[in-house]
């Protein structure tokens, strides 16, 4: 068993050890964390595949700011955990009837198709970049699906804000379409009257 | 020696946990949120052993995007959380039972 054997076989058990810890542990804080040392694993498997970018950028956008996205929402909520977890019981059985029904299909379909005979592939000449390759295809074959990638994140964006924003009545705030809207006889009163005089 | 049926098997268990997540964690939407993410980590696991065994990049190129889309759903989904949240003070799937669907 060989270096790569090794590394994929930790990581792997380190993965499946993690996802099963983020589906039982049953409080959202360490579910998270959990989430976060899959996401890293699952990172190194990749790396492992020459998936150098798509590694990086699970790791730095996806622990980096999706999931420190949880952790606040998390801490955020300040949710009961204990009324949560009942009910953990009753659908153990069926979750882990359909869990291993689903896995027993796939592991049919993948170990009786002539997948297992298949190799790693040759190591490519070291002036070949993956990252680069993909580059090359993101910006020529797949453009428009890339700027529609684009629009999504936009969306997303003004969708999270529309929705969690709230206007808290009785907050004094200042409309600048109003301020600029202001004509000068709002604002100021001209008042005729007598002059003082200048009597010493 | 490690062949496309390894890497392939690893994305079915972690998507069997994931799918048993969704069964288990029925009262938390936060960790239901959570096993989508783990589900979408299977997909593209597939994704990438394809990709490198089949010696072709667009492979890669679908993790891109499902990892681009993936980050929305989870920024619209805790955003809906937390309205939820704010109206409720629950997070549990009973509670949001009222179309009775």
């Amino acid at each position: 068993m060989g270096a790569i054997e090794i590394i994929f076989y930790l990581f792997s058990a380190i993965l499946i050890g993690s996802a099963l810890s983020v589906v039982t542990v049953g409080n959202p804080i360490y579910a998270v964390l959990f989430l976060v040392l899959s996401f890293f694993s699952a990172a190194c498997i990749w790396l492992l595949m020459h998936a150098e970018f798509l590694a990086i950028v699970l790791v730095l956008v996806y622990v980096g700011a999706v999931m420190v996205l949880f952790l606040f929402v998390v801490m955020m909520l300040d949710v009961n955990v204990n009324p949560l977890k009942e009910g953990f019981a009753r659908y153990l059985p069926v979750g882990l009837l359909v869990a291993f029904a689903m896995a027993l299909q796939m592991f049919l379909v993948i170990w009786t198709r002539g997948l297992e005979s298949m190799p790693m592939p040759e190591p490519k000449p070291d002036d070949y970049s993956h990252t680069t390759e993909l580059g090359m295809l993101l910006y020529t074959k797949y453009l428009y699906a890339f700027e529609v990638a684009a629009v999504i994140l936009l969306v997303a964006i003004i969708a999270a804000i529309a929705l969690t924003h709230r206007q808290r009545p009785g907050t004094r705030k200042q409309d600048p379409a109003r301020q600029v809207q202001v004509k000068r006889s709002d604002r100021v009163r001209m008042v005729k009257m007598q002059s003082e005089g200048e009597e010493n | 020696m490690l062949t496309l049926a390894h890497f392939l098997s690893l994305g079915a268990v972690l998507f069997c946990i994931s799918v048993a997540g969704i069964f288990l964690n029925r009262k938390n939407v936060l960790i239901l949120l959570m096993c989508i993410e783990l589900m979408l980590l299977a997909v593209n696991m597939n994704f990438v052993a394809f990709s490198y065994f089949l010696d072709h990049m667009d492979g890669q190129v679908f993790v891109f995007f499902i990892l681009t889309v993936a980050a929305a759903e989870a920024a619209i989904g805790l955003a809906i959380l937390v309205v939820l949240f704010r109206n409720r003070q629950s997070i549990s799937v009973d509670d949001i039972a009222d179309l009775k669907g």
